[in-house]
């Protein structure tokens, strides 16, 4: 049996931006990897963005570069579409059962796209969160890697239909393919599993699943990005127009008992940089920011007072109370409270972006759950992990500390 | 061409390769005009059985050189892999030629003709690069002894690493010392935190890997990764070699001095947080043991300030609250008033905060202090304006306490108009100036490199790094900045920030001692070979590496020191005398590939326009124009080059003189906000316009036939506009006149 066991010096659970970074950096410093990513595609949320603050730079140019380093080094094996189900700790090693969900796409892929062609079904696509649909054969995004079409089978009609199978010249789609459950060896784990938007749909008052005009930072940022649902165009979902008005709602579901008690630390950033999509479309809109205080440590600063420099962009104190729609114009009026003064202020908008914060996605790890707190992330102990696992961060931050955990792993287990 | 390459040419003509292209056309091409001994075609070129005939052929007719007509190199490249001894060139007949460009079109024909021209050239005119063979030393200095430099040399120890560690003054711990707690970082993150500084220290000085000096500085560093020599100051002129190392050179407070506004220096109940902490270290009464009724903090003095620190310095809000937390432990009665901006207690933190507002008799007041007095009572007034309530509001406190900001010691030294800046103690710093500059003028590494002794810096002192993505890589490489050197930050991250420069200062030296590049063409092994025979001493090279690879002797002559070389090409692109070459991309290589373009007569009305593309970023979005099966203008030819910055005037002026209408280079944004992976290339490529312009005029050629277009991945869609825009301008313009000369 144990020739069939793959092993490794290191296992990366996720392969996010924190994953990566952990895969290759370690790749590089001479370590053998396994990456587990549990989407069909690598990048995470990183692959999702728009821009990165305070550069206004693709993350698709990193994440190339990244790309790139993984794809050459030999020592790194990926699996995509997989999940940890098994962690077993020995002495000597560490024991991993890995479950791989059917892709029905071979790597004989060449991504030439005749399957798209003959499809019939459509499925909602998860990575534009639902604004737009794909075939049910499909490539997560058109830059994805692996670049390998993948099949939802929820709505894919199977054998029955086979349209896709029958036009493929390269024998690339099994629709009977079966789920796999391999064993793997390896000394030591980095968990970057990264983190889930906080569900909008929590904070009722704030409108959100309601009115189509309320939707969430992660949403914008898809809206924002050239292949997006809308191929980069701000629009206001309910009547596909161009978005003069704009609310930003800070603290959407953070820093609130009721919800996430912590701070999400990035939402600030990512609004304000939000703010400059809207203004490098529609020069005229105008723009609320409604926080509690505006979190843009260090050197960010900067780009805080570049985004106060803009007339049209108002920043309000308070936390907004409610989200309702005026029955008449369908604008969005957006009530909030000074908490001082115990004044309401309503503005009436077209579009409202819920801040909404990170949650580790850490409910289904494999770990002793003693390592948590309440709110999922990774206490400071023995366990190696990067990203949001172990607070909230940014990019630069998760990048940092991912490749400070290769250390990590490199003093727990020697070097080759 | 050398005799020794032997080629074969496999084409593919699936994925719809064959609707749009005529294979018979193609193999002529490598068969009949090149005599390329091997071409063959097949309709799934990829299959694990093809490439199993094709491995098999390859080594029955010893081919040493295999040009790939499929699809994009970005694709496949594990299985278009032939072994170390095989040269492979990807030929993308998919998304640059099938996929953009009408089908069974002559145009198109003709681009799919020259392409393959261009990759058999390639291979023919390039060597299988061979790493080159250094003894490299694996020890890694740390220059600094507080809480990054402890931290970072104990991660590397204890990875098995030999570390030396430096520290200027005569006490390791650095900001440890004037620290009594730390904000909290451990869960449930609501108690500060004693330091674990006798522990770290201990632990530090009982590790047999590390050796450590202390009232020690740099006097000198020459070398490179893996063989750097360090001169010490104490012991005097000792001399040490080591094989990379990590700058934890940390940070000072701001110059309250600066902040008379404020009170500092008129009042003596005015002090800094840094003050403050220090009776709580000592266990020094306030006020002489006097009662002590209220103390006031206030927020960002110095920071977020125009003219002081513009930027924010992260750590003093939770060292507010933590301070706020030992005056009601101390003295339970006394009223404490935060005054501030917005309160920045990110991520676990913001539990401290709630515990801190949850505690009786603090008080938050957000706005703007616009005026410090002391009063006939002897107590301190505090006016501020735009509170929440709109009116402005004065506080009257025993004690006030300023929040100083951060700045990196990178600044100690910098010279401020004639005079030295760290004109007091050498323990606070002014910052403004910094604003302004990026040269910071420190010595701190006193490195003897050609371009300067310090980490070339952004603004207000903060090494310069692609520091979203890469936030390690400076533009010295094997020296890592980590730290509040780095950017402003608390006690906690600079742990982490020290564990990151140490997996960097590691790996450095375990990829010198392969012979390969780091960061970002990891795993290169092939690196610049200098003709210096015919060198002019014109010094381009030595000054245009964005990571200081080259010294120079007293004539100018470039002394390359490989280890610290990316790859990159710049200095290629820089030669005039063209005697930089990589045994992989050579300035014969990329001519060769100009040459081999079939240049149609004036008569024919087809222009022919050549693309330099930057292959990080460029190319990656020409691919993705062709994914989206974008189609663009099929008189052009793309060359991807390592960077923009690697392109050299020659090679435009090959292009123009062998008949090129016009050439383009697409690259990478470069400015504040850069973009380029090799940090100047693209700009440098821009600066270079001027001498091409030259050469222009003195071909009497319109300047306008050589373009620069900086370009996102994510732009793809500009891409059929770039393209048909410029082609248009030229046909306009007319033909190149030196067509067919």
């Amino acid at each position: 049996m144990s020739e069939n066991i793959i092993s490794s010096d290191l296992l990366v659970v996720g392969a996010g931006i924190a994953g990566i970074t952990a895969a290759v950096e370690a790749a590089e410093t001479g370590a053998s990897v396994i990456l587990v990513e549990k989407n069909p595609y690598i990048g995470g949320k990183v692959a999702q963005f728009n821009k990165y603050f305070p550069k206004m730079c693709p993350p698709a140019c990193g994440l190339e570069i990244n790309t790139r380093r993984l794809r050459t080094n030999p020592s790194i094996k990926l699996y995509t579409m997989a999940e940890v189900t098994s962690v077993k700790k020995t002495d000597e090693k560490i024991n991993i059962i890995l479950k791989l969900k059917p892709r029905y796409v071979n790597n004989r892929c060449t991504n030439c796209g005749d399957c798209v062609k003959v499809c019939p079904q459509f499925r909602k696509n998860d990575f534009n969160y639902s604004m737009n649909e794909t075939t049910s054969i499909y490539l997560p995004y058109e830059n994805a890697y692996p670049a390998q079409y993948v099949i939802d089978k929820e709505t894919c009609l199977g054998e029955t239909c086979s349209e896709c199978v029958d036009i493929c010249k390269y024998q690339a789609i099994d629709l009977n393919e079966k789920e796999k459950i391999i064993s793997l060896e390896t000394k030591a784990v980095i968990w970057a599993v990264g983190w889930d938007p906080y569900d909008a749909k929590n904070l009722d008052l704030l409108g959100y699943g309601q009115y189509p005009d309320v939707i969430t930072n992660v949403m914008m940022e898809r809206l924002a990005s050239v292949d997006g649902p809308t191929k980069g165009e701000i629009i206001r979902p309910s009547t596909g127009e161009k978005v003069n008005s704009i609310a930003f709602v800070q603290c959407a579901g953070s820093r609130d008992e009721n919800h996430l008690n912590y701070c999400s630390s990035v939402c600030c950033m990512a609004s304000l940089k939000q703010t400059k999509y809207i203004r490098e479309q529609n020069p005229d809109a105008v723009i609320h920011v409604y926080y509690i205080d505006v979190r843009s440590n260090g050197l960010l600063e900067d780009f805080y007072n570049s985004v106060q420099d803009d007339e049209k962009i108002h920043f309000h104190r308070g936390k907004v109370a409610k989200v309702i729609q005026d029955q008449s114009s369908k604008k969005l009026i957006v009530e909030a409270e000074n908490s001082l003064t115990g004044t309401l202020k309503q503005n009436a908008v077209e579009l409202v972006v819920l801040a909404t914060g990170m949650k580790p996605a850490t409910a289904d790890i494999r770990i002793d759950k003693s390592s948590f707190d309440e709110n999922g992330f990774l206490k400071i102990n023995g366990t190696i992990g990067c990203g949001v696992i172990t607070k909230p961060k940014d990019v630069a931050a998760t990048v940092r500390e991912a490749t400070g955990s290769v250390l990590k792993v490199i003093q727990n287990i020697g070097r080759n | 061409m050398s005799s020794e390459n032997k080629v074969g040419v496999y084409l593919c003509s699936g994925c719809g390769l064959n609707e749009s292209i005529n294979f018979d056309e193609l193999t002529k091409v490598a068969a009949e005009e090149n005599k390329v001994p091997v071409c063959k075609v097949n309709q799934w070129l990829c299959n694990e059985e093809n490439i199993k005939v094709m491995k098999d052929e390859i080594k029955a007719e010893s081919l040493n050189r295999v040009v790939i007509g499929a699809c994009s190199q970005r694709f496949l490249s594990d299985v278009f892999n032939f072994g170390e001894d095989v040269f492979v060139d990807r030929v993308n007949l998919r998304e640059n030629v099938a996929w953009t460009h009408k089908p069974n079109d002559e145009d198109t024909q003709m681009l799919a003709n020259d392409y393959l021209r261009m990759g058999i050239a390639k291979v023919n005119n390039c060597e299988i690069p061979e790493p080159f063979q250094k003894d490299i030393n694996e020890t890694i200095l740390v220059v600094g002894g507080g809480i990054t430099g402890i931290t970072s040399a104990l991660a590397a120890a204890k990875s098995g690493s030999s570390v030396v560690l430096i520290e200027k003054s005569d006490r390791l711990g650095g900001w440890l010392n004037s620290i009594y707690k730390t904000e909290p970082f451990h869960y449930p993150y609501t108690e500060p935190e004693i330091p674990e500084k006798e522990k770290l220290i201990s632990e530090l000085k009982s590790n047999d890997n590390i050796k450590i000096y202390t009232s020690c500085t740099i006097n000198k560093i020459t070398g490179e990764p893996g063989n750097f020599n360090v001169t010490l100051s104490n012991p005097a002129n000792e001399s040490i070699i080591v094989g990379s190392i990590i700058q934890a050179t940390g940070s000072l407070p701001y110059n309250a001095d600066k902040l008379g506004v404020l009170g500092y220096g008129k009042f003596d109940k005015v002090m800094t947080g840094v003050q403050f902490e220090e009776y709580f270290i000592n266990g020094k009464e306030l006020l002489n043991g006097g009662p002590v009724k209220s103390v006031a903090f206030i927020q960002c003095a110095g920071s977020r300030d125009k003219m002081h620190l513009p930027y924010c310095s992260s750590t003093c809000c939770a060292n507010s609250l933590k301070q706020a937390l030992y005056v009601r432990e101390k003295y339970p009665d006394a009223l404490v008033y935060i005054i501030y901006k917005d309160i920045r207690t990110p991520a676990h933190l913001e539990h401290f905060y709630k515990r801190v507002q949850d505690e009786d008799n603090i008080f938050f007041t957000k706005g703007d202090v616009i005026n410090v007095e002391s009063t006939d009572d002897d107590l301190i007034s505090i006016d501020i304006d735009n509170t929440l309530l709109g009116d402005k509001i004065q506080i009257r406190s025993d004690i006030v306490v300023l929040a100083t900001g951060t700045v990196p010691s990178t600044l100690v030294g910098k010279p401020e108009s004639g005079e030295q800046d760290d004109e007091s103690d050498g323990k606070t710093l002014d910052g403004k100036k910094a604003a302004q500059s990026a040269e910071t003028g420190a010595k701190i590494l006193n490195l003897s490199y050609r371009q300067g002794t310090d980490l070339p810096t952004l603004k207000y002192g903060y090494p310069d790094s692609h520091y979203i993505c890469f936030p390690y890589e400076t533009r010295r490489t094997g020296i890592y900045a980590a730290g509040s050197v780095r950017y402003p930050m608390d006690f906690e991250t600079c742990k982490e920030d020290a564990y990151g420069a140490a997996l960097k200062a590691v790996q450095v030296i375990y990829n010198a001692k392969k012979g390969k590049a780091v960061h970002p063409r990891s795993g290169d092994e092939s690196y610049p070979d200098f003709f210096l025979q015919r060198c002019t001493q014109c010094k381009r090279c030595t000054e245009e590496c964005p990571f200081g690879t080259l010294d120079e002797d007293e004539k100018g002559t470039p002394l390359p020191n490989l280890t610290r070389c990316r790859r990159c090409g710049i200095c290629l692109g820089a030669c005039p005398e063209r005697i930089i070459s990589f045994k992989d991309y050579s300035i014969q290589m990329i001519s060769s590939m100009i040459k081999a373009v079939d240049i149609p007569d004036e008569f024919e009305e087809k222009p022919r326009i050549l693309a330099f593309l930057c292959e990080n970023d460029a190319y990656p979005s020409l691919d993705l124009a062709g994914r989206y099966r974008l189609q663009y203008d099929p008189n052009i030819r793309v060359i991807p080059v390592r960077c923009l910055g690697s392109v050299n005037v020659v090679w435009i002026a090959d292009a123009l003189s062998r008949g090129f209408d016009g050439v383009i280079m697409i690259g990478c944004k470069y400015g504040d906000d850069y973009q380029c992976h090799f940090i100047k290339g693209s700009e440098l490529a821009s600066k270079r316009m001027e001498n091409v312009q030259e050469k222009l005029k003195q071909l009497v050629l319109e300047p306008e036939r050589v373009k620069l277009i900086t370009l996102s991945i994510d732009e793809y869609k500009q891409i059929p506009e770039i393209f048909n825009s410029f082609v248009e301008e030229i046909v306009e313009m007319g033909f190149n006149p030196y067509k067919g000369m």
